[in-house]
């Protein structure tokens, strides 16, 4: 089509600029959460406890699914298709991996006697369950649309050659990790 | 990425006729779960129609009990069943309900869906020259949540204990304690169902929104050339974008609070309706969730506003044929409301105990708003100011939004005083200010736009006749009915009030209020006839003859009168100029797809 313009070539693709403008989109929502969360921390009878050190065995699984989902997508513009494969799956593996222990974390910040939900639980702890939580199906969400994208690319009538959808997949990906970290840093410090 | 790739990535067309004759689509895919952008459009106007029904009944409803707290209306008792009691007068949990969600629908589904929903998927590819959204396919999940949470919100009007009854700003307590009150317990939990679906909605189409307008002009479409419908449009985009996630981790929270036992909200609080007694929550702060209420919420009113400031610009210059007087400016004016929008949501929380420090410089900034607000005030005026005015419906309505912009805003003022708040806060001063400002001059915005694109959204024109009655009533009837409440507001008149003639020194506004309350029905009525026309008009209206009907320079009069999917049925036009060459070089408008002659003076 002609009335095209090359102006128009370069600019961004619209759908990763409209993942751009959504994550801006989430950041508010947990910078709602955040803030909320300094607002009751001045207020009386807040509980001051420590966090599990799995949430550290998280936070290193996902900052490696980070690496391995920035690879893939460096082997699928190179055309690599069975190292793209590999680690795709590797991603997909750690977020899984990543979700498990925060809740396994959830449950030891149970075990050690400060409920997370119910009438006996202090704010505190809720918002590190619903916060975390969130947070938790964010990076489902991620792996769900990893694997449609790594589906798609074999069982599709057609083949896809453009790596949008995976950059797309893997700026998002980047971002809920350093989402996790923001969060960590959060809870643990502040 | 180019406007084609968009469509076909989503086969709109088959690829050899994709331009010109349309290829046949089914009913299914054309009216129901249609992509293209000026179908969504439609749909979501309807919707929008249908709630500004159901909403204007329901305040004539709870006006009849405002107006006539002694009347037997036995006959209501037939019509509405259990909303009744035996004497013919609304219960007061009904009214609640119908005050709240009267209040809940009007902002969010009428003023926020459907004036936004249908003007932004409306105009912003025809204007800025695109085949269709960046992503037609989410615009139309946008619509499709909105419908969800109409018909879950319409749902909850069926419950066996009624409709949530605790304000359109479902505070905590009310709003998380299921046993507060009737309307708390399964009422509330289909409101906030609706309302996070509704924020879902929004979301979708905000991001759509903005990634059009900055992805998909077409060539020589610089930002500064675009027209202000579009420009609003986009801060108005970005505006709910980022407000209204914060309201949905309030709604979370207020869901734990409810359903989980949590106290984030919630404290050891002693209720003695239906005999609750001490809550077992412990520590909670219900002030936490007025500020994540009022984060969207401020901003949220300027998302009802904007879209209604730039169809009300665009309109004012096109049917006064003078370019917009500052057009930098008016781009400025609506930048820095939007930049203000997000710091000043504590004016609604100056009587919570808000440390008075604090509050001082809530005030300053909420009184800054008045500088960008005047400013575009000043720009419509001086646009207007000796042009050949044209004074069709939609420019009556543009004129009449203008009116009662400032009407508004001068009581905003008031307000944004703490000191003054102190004693106007919670009463009828409030709802005056904000019927007036945001409530009236939103639907003006809403009825100018309709007015103005109606010959583009159906090809054919609504009855002017019809239009200007509909006009001069509703004018009239808006301030009979808001203009008083200052007065009462001013006496100390509290809203939220279900039967004032208990009260000594509330019975001199008796009169007052039934006065109000027969002119909201005569106001309703006209409604009804706009209604008609509309409707009427679609399929008997007078045909558009001719492509460009208001002599516009904007690209969607470029189209066909009945345009296709995909808007143009060649190339898509190339734009040489801003929107506003009117009575330039002795024309009287030269259209943005005109290049720009050899000899033409000083041009944007
Ligand atoms: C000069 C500009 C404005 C100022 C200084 C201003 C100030 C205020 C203040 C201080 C309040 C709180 C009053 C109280 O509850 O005690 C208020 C309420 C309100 N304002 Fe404005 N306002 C302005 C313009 C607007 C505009 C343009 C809109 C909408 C388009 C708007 C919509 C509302 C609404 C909806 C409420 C009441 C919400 C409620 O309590 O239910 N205001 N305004
Ligand atoms: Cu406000």
């Amino acid at each position: 089509m002609t009335t095209v313009s090359s102006h128009e070539r370069k600019r961004l693709h619209p759908h990763k600029f409209t993942m751009w403008v959504a994550l801006a989109s989430i950041v508010m929502m947990f910078a709602g959460l955040t803030s909320a969360y300094i607002v009751k921390k001045a207020n009386a009878k807040w509980l001051e406890f420590e966090l599990p050190d799995v949430f550290w065995y998280s936070t290193i699984v996902i900052l490696l699914s980070s690496l391995t989902v920035h690879l893939s997508v460096r082997s699928f513009k190179a055309r690599e298709m069975a190292r793209y494969r590999v680690l795709i799956g590797i991603t997909a593996a750690l977020g899984v991996m990543f979700v498990v222990l925060q809740w396994i974390g959830f449950q030891q910040i149970e075990a050690g006697g400060v409920p997370l939900f119910g009438f006996d639980s202090n704010p505190s702890a809720s918002f590190i369950g619903i916060i975390g939580g969130l947070h938790g199906l964010h990076v489902l969400g991620g792996v769900v649309a990893l694997v449609y994208i790594f589906l798609r690319a074999y069982i599709g009538a057609k083949k896809v050659y453009s790596s949008t959808g995976l950059e797309i997949a893997a700026t998002y990906w980047h971002f809920v990790d350093g989402l996790w970290v923001y969060l960590f840093i959060f809870f643990k410090w502040l | 990425m180019s406007n084609e790739a968009v469509l076909h990535s989503h086969d709109v067309h088959s690829h050899d006729d994709h331009h010109g004759h349309h290829h046949h689509e089914s009913f299914i895919s054309k009216y129901v779960f249609s992509q293209d952008h000026k179908m969504i459009a439609k749909q979501f106007l309807i919707t929008g129609m249908v709630w500004a029904i159901l909403g204007g009944l329901m305040s004539v409803l709870f006006r009849f009990q405002l107006g006539y707290p002694d009347a037997e209306f036995t006959w209501m008792k037939d019509l509405l069943g259990k909303w009744v009691n035996d004497k013919g007068q609304i219960t007061a949990e009904s009214y609640y309900s119908l005050v709240t969600i009267h209040g809940t629908v009007l902002v969010f589904f009428v003023l926020t869906a459907g004036l936004s929903g249908t003007f932004a998927n409306l105009l912003i590819p025809l204007q800025v020259g695109a085949r269709d959204m960046a992503s037609p396919f989410l615009n139309m999940l946008s619509y499709w949540f909105f419908l969800a949470a109409s018909l879950v919100m319409l749902s909850s009007l069926f419950v066996e204990t009624g409709p949530f009854s605790g304000g359109w700003t479902a505070y905590p307590p009310l709003s998380a304690l299921a046993s507060a009150q009737p309307g708390s317990g399964t009422g509330m939990d289909l409101w906030l169902i609706a309302m996070a679906l509704f924020v879902v909605s929004s979301l979708l189409g905000g991001l759509n929104y903005i990634a059009t307008i900055l992805n998909m002009r077409t060539k020589g479409m610089s930002m500064t050339r675009m027209p202000l419908t579009i420009w609003a449009l986009f801060f108005t985009a970005i505006l709910g974008v980022l407000s209204f996630p914060v309201l949905l981790s309030g709604f979370i929270l207020l869901i734990f609070d409810r359903n989980y036992g949590t106290s984030f909200y919630l404290s050891d609080i002693f209720i003695t309706a239906n005999n609750v007694g001490a809550l077992p929550n412990e520590g909670g702060n219900a002030i936490l969730y007025q500020h994540l209420f009022w984060f969207l919420g401020h901003p949220e009113v300027y998302i009802i506003i904007l879209p209604a400031m730039g169809m009300v610009s665009e309109v004012l210059s096109v049917n006064s044929r003078k370019p917009i007087f500052g057009y930098m400016a008016m781009v400025g004016s609506l930048f820095a409301i939007t930049i203000l929008a997000f710091l000043v949501w504590a004016h609604h929380m100056f009587v919570t105990g808000l440390n008075p420090f604090l509050g001082a410089f809530f005030v300053l900034l909420t009184l800054l708003i008045a500088v960008p607000s005047a400013i575009k005030v000043f720009n419509w005026l001086t646009t207007i100011w000796r042009g050949s005015i044209r004074f069709t419906p939609a420019m009556l309505f543009a004129i009449g939004f203008v009116s009662l912009f400032i009407s508004g805003g001068l009581t905003g003022i008031w307000l944004g005083n703490s000191a003054l708040d102190i004693h106007l806060h919670d009463t009828y001063f409030v709802v005056a200010h904000f019927h007036i400002v945001m409530g009236v001059a939103g639907i003006f915005g809403m009825f100018c736009g309709i007015y103005h694109w109606y010959p583009k959204m159906y090809g054919r024109y609504l009855n002017n006749t019809l239009g200007y009655i509909h006009f001069w009533v509703t004018l009239a009837g808006a301030y009979l009915i808001f203009w008083p409440m200052h007065y009462s507001g001013l006496a100390g008149m509290p809203r939220r009030y279900y039967d004032y003639a208990q009260w000594e020194s509330f019975k001199q506004f008796g009169d007052l209020n039934k006065f109000i309350t027969i002119v909201a029905m005569i106001v309703f009525a006209v409604q009804l006839l706009f209604l008609f026309n509309f409707f009427y008009s679609i399929w008997k209206g007078r045909k558009v003859r001719s492509q460009n009907p208001w002599g516009a320079t904007t690209l969607e009069w470029t189209t066909p009168i009945n345009p296709g999917h995909g808007n143009w049925p060649g190339e898509i036009p190339e734009v040489h100029r801003w929107a506003y060459d009117y009575g330039k070089d002795g024309q009287e408008f030269i259209p943005q797809t005109t290049p720009v002659g050899s000899n033409e003076t000083n041009h944007h």
